[in-house]
């Protein structure tokens, strides 16, 4: 507590803090809007009903040019969080094998991952987004050449073009198949292990969980009819019509987010395997298991406890690193809102203020999800 | 991050100062000894770096024509290149004392940002700049395609209008700066580049083959380009106004860089007056009785500086069009100095 005094002292104390905080930081905003008054510059959130008036070419909730402003601000938001969440998920995922190669016995295996690292982390990120968006996907053909697989699909400079499928009757059927297969397949582990305890028998579960999303969803279609039926995208004089598109934008920047923060995720759960005591790999070995199993029963599990906090870290940069978007056109938060949206109201402050203040909220999302994850390993391994 | 250090000081100055701070930008220019000009991040024509680092333009020699007006010293001046969407902060936050930077004049920009428009240095409207091998010969033949524009220009707002407008399908892929949608429309992403006019000439000269590339006939807007100054600063308005007032008076009285000292020998009333030779007009706008001299001296006449940078003498071979003075079948028009 606030100098160390307790009680009703201590909270009175703290009590006028607060106050005279308060106080201060309404002294300042009063100022600064009347300052911004007298010198007309526009200040308060009205802006945010006002008509956007431009387009923004790719969005996953619905916009229009005579859509608001605050609709930009969620379309950048959406965009924002999807570029990250998948960018998290890839760079979770290539930086866990790029770690593991690096630990590997095979020398080859080691170099490359070690390579990798040692490449990716030191080239700057903006120049590996630009590299990807130019020089690699800026290389693909037009849409009117482009690389077409049945006819269906298809590959240009204007990203990748897939048929996109459209609710038909069988759909509702199909859906509660899915979720009932899901459901039984997450509850099954659980049933094995209480069998294993009980009877002694291991069950092997990935067979059933097979079966179980593959035939369930089946029998609804052979039932009820076709689920979806797809349509086929068309070239329609510059572009193609119809199908869903993954633009070039998006692919170049979770393409660079993702490899670029596996680099420092590889090291870091490098380090956090080495952290963990010989011992157990040999303890591992002596009960049978092999060495994936050893890493995965054993050594990860204990080796988390080290990796979580700079794991959750470079979450958080990959995040902040996407506000780089714009330099390829990708209209994340930082493209649509704190650019666009700012030079056309010119309300600097009120909306730097709102994009700070969601990245904040962002980051701490995010910690705490990590956190919380954190605990419960903590729990299940009983420490 | 440019732009939030940009933010933050603006709001450290609108929320810890009791009053305007620029009530006084001749005398604040004056004591830094420099003049700070917001100007783009390289256009060639309008403001772009030489390869030693010296700025030229039309824009960049309005901010010259001030330093020769104010120092008598053309190159007493700090050029802070500025992409699209963060100029104005950088003018409300007073890190520079003046924009020019191919500013389209709105009614938006003049109430809303604090600002205020001091006139125009170039008429200018938007159009579109294709691959002459798509064979397109008009901008209605557009539909569904995709289009590179830089963010925080009217040109995103207009585009959008445009194809609206006439029912046709687009997709817009706005980039931070130039240099990145013109290399994206190079590389094949967009089948159109759009901006104003007369920066799509500037911005062809970056392309590999710029003969490949062709500007559509159509002019979807109105452009008007010129200086900004913050609001609230009377005399400082009057001066950048008047400053490029004196280039285009100049150049409708014969008056150019080479004439210049000659002529200010003259007996004619009206020249006194320009030279001051006779009255004290430059004094009340806070300068010398000299400024025109000192302003053609260094940077020429409107029409000696339009021809060296965008005109026929430059690489832009941009013909003077609507920008000719109104006495020869253009717009651009200066109250007398009297
Ligand atoms: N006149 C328009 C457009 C100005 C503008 O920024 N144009 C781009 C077109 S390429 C430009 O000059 N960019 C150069 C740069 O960012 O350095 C406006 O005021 O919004």
């Amino acid at each position: 507590m606030l100098g160390g005094q307790s009680g009703w002292k201590g909270l009175i104390v703290q009590l006028l803090f607060v106050a005279a905080l308060a106080w201060i930081s309404y002294a300042i905003v009063d100022n600064a809007r009347d300052n911004l008054q007298n010198q007309r510059i526009a200040s308060g959130f009205g802006f945010m009903s006002q008509t956007a008036g431009f387009g923004v070419s790719q969005t996953l909730i619905p916009y229009s040019e005579s859509d608001s402003y605050t609709r930009v601000f969620l379309v950048g938001l959406v965009n924002t969080l999807v570029v990250s969440v998948i960018g998290i998920f890839f760079a979770t995922v290539i930086g866990f094998m790029v770690a593991l190669g690096r630990l590997s016995p095979n020398w080859l295996l080691s170099r490359i991952a070690g390579g990798y690292v040692e490449l990716v982390r030191n080239l700057p990120l903006l120049f590996q987004i630009l590299f990807w968006y130019l020089a690699v996907l800026g290389s693909l053909p037009n849409p009117r050449q482009s690389v077409s697989l049945f006819d269906s699909f298809f590959l240009s400079n204007r990203g990748i073009v897939v048929p996109s499928p459209i609710g038909q009757a069988g759909l509702g059927a199909f859906l509660i198949a899915v979720v009932v297969a899901v459901i039984a397949s997450l509850l099954l582990p659980a049933y094995a292990r209480r069998r294993l305890f009980q009877t002694g028998k291991p069950l092997t579960v990935w067979p059933y969980v097979v079966g179980l999303l593959i035939g369930l969803p089946l029998i609804a279609v052979l039932i009820f009819g076709k689920p979806v039926h797809f349509e086929i995208p068309v070239l329609k004089g510059f572009n193609f019509a119809g199908g869903s598109r993954v633009a070039p934008e998006f692919v170049a920047l979770t393409l660079a987010l993702s490899t670029y923060t596996a680099a420092f995720i590889a090291e870091i759960v490098r380090a956090g395997i080495q952290s963990v005591h010989k011992g157990q790999m040999e303890a591992g070995a002596s009960l049978g298991l092999s060495r994936g199993s050893t890493l995965r029963l054993v050594v990860v599990p204990q080796a988390l406890r080290v990796i979580l906090p700079p794991l959750t870290n470079q979450y958080l940069n990959l995040t902040k690193n996407s506000s780089l978007a714009v330099a390829i056109g990708y209209p994340d938060l930082f493209s649509v809102f704190a650019g666009t949206t700012l030079s056309q109201t010119g309300q600097a402050i009120e909306i730097i203020a709102i994009t700070m203040g969601v990245y904040l909220l962002i980051s701490l999302v995010t910690s705490a999800l990590m956190s919380f994850y954190g605990w419960r390993i903590g729990r299940s391994m009983g420490a | 991050m440019k732009r939030v250090s940009l933010v933050l000081s603006l709001a450290i100055v609108a929320g810890f100062t009791t009053q305007a701070v620029n009530a006084q930008t001749l005398k604040t220019v004056k004591d830094r000894g420099i003049l700070s000009c917001g100007v783009s991040q390289g256009l060639p024509g309008f403001s772009a770096p030489d390869d030693k680092g010296n700025w030229t333009g039309l824009d960049v020699d309005i901010c010259r024509a001030i330093a020769a007006a104010v120092f008598d010293d053309a190159t007493k001046v700090k050029f802070v290149p500025l992409s699209a969407k963060d100029r104005f902060t950088a003018l409300q936050s007073g890190e520079i004392d003046v924009l020019s930077r191919n500013t389209t004049w709105t009614v938006s920009r003049d109430t809303s940002l604090g600002a205020n428009f001091t006139g125009v240095t170039y008429y200018d409207g938007q159009g579109f700049l294709v691959k002459k091998s798509l064979k397109v010969n008009s901008a209605l033949e557009l539909n569904s395609a995709s289009i590179c524009v830089q963010t925080g220009t009217t040109n995103e707002q207009n585009v959008a209008d445009y194809f609206k407008g006439n029912n046709m399908k687009y997709e817009v892929i706005a980039f931070g700066t130039a240099d990145e949608a013109i290399k994206a429309y190079e590389s094949g992403r967009c089948d159109v580049f759009t901006s104003d006019v007369s920066q799509l000439y500037a911005q062809r000269l970056k392309l590999a083959t710029p003969a490949d590339h062709g500007v559509l006939p159509e002019v979807i807007s109105k452009e008007p380009l010129g200086p900004l100054v913050r609001h609230g600063d009377d005399q400082w308005f009057d001066i950048v106004k008047w400053t490029l007032f004196a280039m285009l008076n100049a150049e409708e009285l014969g008056i150019n860089q080479s004439n210049v000292l000659e002529m200010g020998k003259s007996d004619k009333p009206e020249l006194k007056r320009v030279f001051g030779t006779d009255g004290n007009l430059g004094e009340q706008l806070g300068l010398t009785k000299d400024w025109v001299t000192r302003i053609v001296k260094a940077v020429g006449n409107y029409g000696e500086s339009f021809d060296r940078n965008v005109g026929a003498g430059s690489k832009l071979g941009i013909a003077r069009g609507l920008n000719q003075l109104w006495n020869k079948g253009g717009i651009q028009y200066a109250p007398p100095i009297r």
